[in-house]
């Protein structure tokens, strides 16, 4: 069997398996990024029981691997009477773990902001919030845009570890496939294929947008 | 207007002001000059308490400022700043970078805040600019925008961080007539700066300090022409 009747003859695994890897990749990196905006601007509050949870956080979140994050988030908390669907688990997981990661490049990024924006944001009567999102997050945004590029890329790929417990992604779909057919390179071949025109696509998306917000940098 | 009581600041262990003591009345043009490092910038980063005093008081408009419940911006809406660097927002338009406050802050709406915005612009000279990035104009141009965004807010006073040190010296020139305008008009303003002919020109009172104290102050024509302490014949001896 050639690679294109199989893809033809198994889409509807495939087509399945982008459906769960875009749901998942698309949730994880939108509620990330809420999440991680929260969790940098905790790590820089006044208030050390704020900064003292959110390194907590980022620290055990980011020392940790992902498998075991997803483990027990989907068997572990069984035991305290939480259970999630495999896509609710595999969902939380990537939340979570983008979070962290996300938080530290923006901490990155609001730290690079000359301080004298924030001192003419607040001479002018800004409170701290209004001058945090007009004038230093804008900023901050603009300048880890190609690190937050390469996180939304980084969770769309370790999305596939979900396919453990039985998301029904890419992954998943691909050793179906291998099962029916007993053919193991030819639906990795074609999965890796999707990923990358995924990846491809959304790094050349985020291009598009660096240079539009580029705009006020033409001299 | 203003009123600095035994104001004192340090940073860590290193005291920069102390002890001042200084009041600035409306209407005044009230220069602040001394060598570097004397707590001049400073003092006046005090003043909108962009910098914590470490002790003493600054009364603004029968307003104790440096209350732990006073509302500071508040305060700061009616104190306007410009910094040796200038600071604009570089990710607005030079008209955006003016308006910003006024609509935020002030509540005011966008197209009020725009005439405004664009009669402040047409005042400094850049009416043209109005959809320019900062990016796209010279220090000079940043400068005068940056006035033109600190009075859109219609403060009752001006404060300036050597404004001029940070500019190519062929465009100090165009700065300093904006602020000469501004003075003229009867804006109360107090100035820090190393341009020794403008504020000799200008101020109404020269404010001389040197190691985190006040020295001298008086008239220009006092002070420049018949200083009375050491150290300000010294200092004067240097830069003129």
């Amino acid at each position: 069997m050639n690679i294109f009747t199989m893809i033809y003859e198994y889409r509807s695994y495939f087509l399945t398996g982008i459906q769960y890897t875009l749901l998942l990749a698309v949730i994880g990196v939108i509620f990330g990024f809420m999440l991680g905006i929260v969790i940098s601007l905790m790590r820089m509050s006044r208030f050390w029981l704020l900064r003292f949870l959110g390194t907590i956080w980022v620290e055990c979140i980011r020392g940790t691997p992902m498998l075991v994050q997803l483990f027990i988030i989907h068997y572990g908390l069984v035991s305290f009477g939480i259970k999630f669907t495999p896509v609710e688990s595999g969902a939380v997981t990537l939340i979570i773990n983008s979070s962290a990661y996300l938080a530290e490049i923006f901490r990155a990024g609001i730290q690079g902001v000359d301080r004298g924006q924030a001192e003419a944001a607040r001479s002018l009567g800004m409170g701290s919030g209004m001058t945090m999102r007009h004038i230093i997050l804008p900023q901050a945004l603009k300048s880890v845009l190609p690190a937050i590029g390469n996180e939304f890329i980084t969770v769309i790929k370790e999305s596939s570890i979900v396919s453990i417990i039985g998301v029904a992604d890419l992954m998943y779909g691909a050793q179906k496939v291998s099962g029916i057919t007993y053919d193991f390179l030819t639906p990795l071949l074609i999965i890796a294929l999707i990923y990358l025109i995924i990846t491809f696509s959304l790094s050349k998306l985020l291009g598009l947008y660096e240079r539009r917000l580029n705009a006020s940098d033409n001299r | 207007m203003i009123t600095v009581k035994n104001l004192y600041k340090s940073f860590g262990k290193l005291e920069i002001l102390k002890g001042i003591d200084l009041d600035i009345f409306k209407g005044e043009v009230v220069v602040v000059i001394g060598p570097s490092g004397s707590g001049k910038s400073t003092l006046l980063r005090c003043m909108n308490l962009l910098e914590t005093p470490t002790s003493g008081e600054i009364t603004f408009e029968e307003q104790v400022i440096t209350d732990k419940r006073h509302d500071i911006n508040e305060t700061r809406e009616k104190m306007g700043m410009v910094f040796q660097q200038f600071n604009l927002f570089p990710h607005k338009t030079v008209l955006q970078n003016i308006t910003l406050a006024p609509i935020k802050v002030k509540k005011q709406s966008p197209s009020e805040a725009e005439v405004i915005g664009l009669d402040l612009l047409q005042t400094v000279g850049l009416a043209h600019k109005q959809d320019a990035y900062p990016s796209q104009l010279s220090g000079g141009q940043k400068q005068r925008i940056a006035i033109a965004r600190a009075l859109a807010m219609q403060p009752h006073v001006m404060l300036f961080d050597e404004p001029t040190s940070a500019l190519d010296p062929e465009m100090v020139g165009e700065v300093l007539e904006v602020m000469k305008k501004l003075a003229e008009g009867g804006m109360t303003m107090v100035i820090v700066t190393h341009e020794m002919g403008f504020a000799r020109e200008v101020g109404d009172r020269i404010v001389f300090m040197d190691g985190g104290q006040i020295i001298e102050q008086g008239t220009p024509a006092e002070l420049f022409g018949n200083p009375q302490n050491s150290r300000t014949r010294d200092f004067l001896s240097k830069v003129l």
